[in-house]
């Protein structure tokens, strides 16, 4: 199995500040790889790093096979990256975007026709080709921004928050097309701040203050043995007036942890509760696995005791 | 073949830089408009030369000879007598409320001590707030009365000594062959400068820049294809500005116009680099702004352009040396006013291609494909 990226204990330095520490990511190629962390993390500054944009400290990091640190240039033509904030000339049309970075690529003129008509054909972009950049809705400017990432065919993809500030509609478009890119072999490095997009990828990781705490298949992280301790149960309580419950959940010595979820709370109760004082008898409780918000909830507070 | 993808790549670089300015077209208008508008402000309003200076007279004599006096004064051109008045305070008062800038006062005894071949004086107040008014003033008025003594002592005979002088390449000495030459280079530095700064400045704040820097796009390529369409307005800023000078200011250009954008390319790759420099060092274009006016400043004062080198200290005259607009000023006016070619500016030609270079190279180094 080869990997699209290798990173071994990558760290990145601002003189006495270390924005990312010891990081080792192995993500094979064709794979999702979702990466979170709150924001101010380290995300943005280590997608920079696996770029070449930022020169690591310490640690190696391997790109599609070539070496950051030497062979930028060749990294660089063969990466997608979309930054977190809509960074394409706004007062350019769609296709005046499309055809300065397909100039900046090097694509032949010929290359570029056929390129852009794939990607146009493949984003339903047609209709909004003459519009102004800055005209266009949130949703279609960050599938122009996908396609001008997507030119020069490249075999790895960093999207930097990618989804941030568009509806749900336009999101879920875009993830459709993000797998349909995996599907063709083509990897992907997301960051996102959604535990359903998390949910979705072949692998993530969290990253806490430049430490990365995590990293797995969604199930791994579910079952790592820090999140779900010996001696506790993970429970969800579904009914009426949770909040009023919550309260008096925390109250309970037993009860490790409780967060609402929608209709239903998702508690870490020591093995065996009794629940039975809480007056919560007509409400049904049943075992759960946690979610991965469970998880990262878990290891950033594990990370601050 | 990477040459080929090199030039392929600087090419889209300064393809979108031409939409940019085509698409902003507020920019473009004041990047031309403005130094137009300057042109005709310093070109129409500003005469350095003193002429017409506001004079108040108290001729306490009122003999024939002190008329004579006054005629001199009035027949010199430079100085206009507003009015009349009849006591010291008045000519004091005249002054103070700044009706005056001038006060001339011819005493009682004028002609009396004339006729008995004595000393008479006369008394002539300046304000000497606008130091260059007052300076002329005196020196015109020393002159005429200097002139009117001889008179006195020669009579009927001619002067002994009499001075021709004659004012080559500017003949009349207007203040718009002076000026304009110097505005030309002046606002092709503001330009240069200002529109490169802006244009990667506006791309830092977008975070365009930073999308750039993540494709195989050399920082010299996008340098290079951004410096392009700016080189280009600038020469046809600079040309506009010289076609207006000859025929609305009536300035000839004695020289050969091609010589001067010659000279004047290295100045512009100077002002670019500059413009870059400060691109890199700058994250906002408010702070940008700042920077560059902060270069222009002492480029408007100490190069010449309205004070003379010479007549500056020595130490301010070294500075000036080192400022590119210095040489071009100089150059600019040699071309367009003495008709000066490359056998006298070859000096001027090698000091702004060696401050290109070093700038370029400078600005290169600082703007390196990395962020920080």
């Amino acid at each position: 199995m080869s990997l699209a990226i290798d990173v071994q204990g990558g760290t990145i330095r601002f003189g006495s500040f270390t924005a990312v520490n010891r990081v080792s990511i192995q993500v094979p190629k064709g794979e999702v790889f979702g990466l979170l962390g709150p924001n101010g993390s380290g995300k943005t500054t280590l997608i920079r790093g696996l770029c070449g944009l930022l020169a690591f400290s310490e640690g190696h990091a391997t790109i599609l096979g070539h070496d950051v640190a030497k062979q930028a240039d060749l990294v660089r033509q063969s990466i997608g990256y979309m930054s977190q904030k809509f960074s394409l000339y706004a007062d350019l049309t769609a296709t005046e975007n499309m055809d300065f970075y397909s100039g900046i690529y090097g694509l032949s003129p010929a290359r570029q026709k056929e390129r852009q008509a794939e990607l146009i054909a493949l984003t339903g972009l047609s209709p909004y080709l003459d519009r102004r950049t800055d005209k266009l809705s949130g949703g279609w400017k960050q599938r122009l921004a996908l396609v001008c990432a997507l030119l020069h065919e490249p075999r790895l993809i960093f999207l930097d928050e990618p989804t941030a500030g568009i509806d749900p509609v336009a999101r879920r478009d875009l993830w459709d097309l993000l797998f349909r890119l995996a599907a063709q072999g083509v990897t992907l490095f997301v960051t996102t701040h959604y535990m359903d997009e998390a949910e979705r990828c072949n692998r993530v990781g969290y990253i806490h203050m430049g430490n990365l705490l995590a990293f797995g298949t969604p199930d791994e992280l579910k079952r790592l043995p820090n999140i779900t301790p010996p001696g506790t149960l993970r429970i969800e309580i579904a009914g009426q007036d949770t909040a009023g419950v919550l309260a008096r959940l925390k109250r309970h010595p037993g009860v490790r942890e409780a967060t609402i979820f929608g209709q239903a709370i998702h508690a870490l109760v020591d093995a065996p509760c009794d629940l039975q004082s809480l007056g919560i008898e007509h409400l049904a409780v049943h075992q759960t696995e946690p979610s991965l918000e469970d998880v990262f909830v878990t290891l950033a507070r594990q990370q601050a005791d | 073949m990477s040459f080929r993808a090199s030039l392929q790549r600087i090419y889209s670089v300064a393809r979108k830089e031409i939409v940019h300015i085509r698409r902003d077209p507020m920019t473009l208008f004041f990047a031309l408009a403005l130094p137009v508008v300057e042109l005709f402000l310093l070109g129409f309003a500003i005469d350095t030369n003193v002429r017409h200076i506001r004079t108040v007279v108290y001729d306490a004599a009122m003999t024939q000879e002190s008329e004579v006096l006054l005629r001199s004064f009035v027949n010199s051109e430079d100085f206009d007598i507003k009015g009349y008045v009849y006591t010291d305070a008045e000519l004091h008062d005249w002054i103070i409320a700044g009706k005056a800038k001038v006060a001339i006062k011819i005493p009682e005894d004028y002609s009396r001590r004339l006729q008995a071949g004595q000393q008479a004086q006369i008394l002539i107040m300046v304000d000497g707030t606008e130091s260059s008014t007052a300076g002329e003033a005196v020196n015109v008025a020393n002159a005429i009365t200097l002139r009117e003594s001889l008179r006195q002592v020669l009579r009927d005979r001619p002067l002994p000594i009499e001075s021709r002088p004659r004012i080559l390449f500017n003949p009349d000495t207007r203040s718009p062959n002076f000026f304009i030459p110097g505005l030309m280079v002046v606002m092709c530095q503001m330009m240069a400068t200002m529109l490169t700064t802006n244009s990667i400045v506006k791309e830092k704040e977008l975070g365009t820049l930073e999308q750039l820097f993540m494709t195989p796009v050399l920082a010299r390529e996008v340098m290079l294809g951004k410096m392009g369409p700016y080189i280009v307005l600038t020469f046809l800023e600079f040309t506009a500005i010289a076609v207006l000078m000859r025929i609305v200011f009536q300035v000839p250009i004695h020289g050969s116009f091609v010589t001067l954008l010659l000279i004047v390319l290295p100045f512009v790759l100077t002002m670019l680099g500059t413009g870059l420099f400060i691109s890199a060092r700058s994250s906002s274009r408010d702070a940008a702004s700042q920077l560059v006016i902060g270069t222009v400043m002492p480029s408007v004062f100490l190069s010449g352009y309205v004070f003379p080198v010479d007549s500056m200290p020595l130490v301010f005259r070294y500075i000036a040396k080192c400022i590119p607009t210095t040489w071009m000023i100089d150059a600019c006016r040699g071309v367009i006013l003495r008709g000066a070619g490359w056998s006298e500016l070859w000096t001027h030609s090698l000091v702004l291609w060696c401050m290109a270079i070093a700038t370029l190279v400078l600005a290169t180094i600082r703007f390196r494909k990395k962020l920080t």
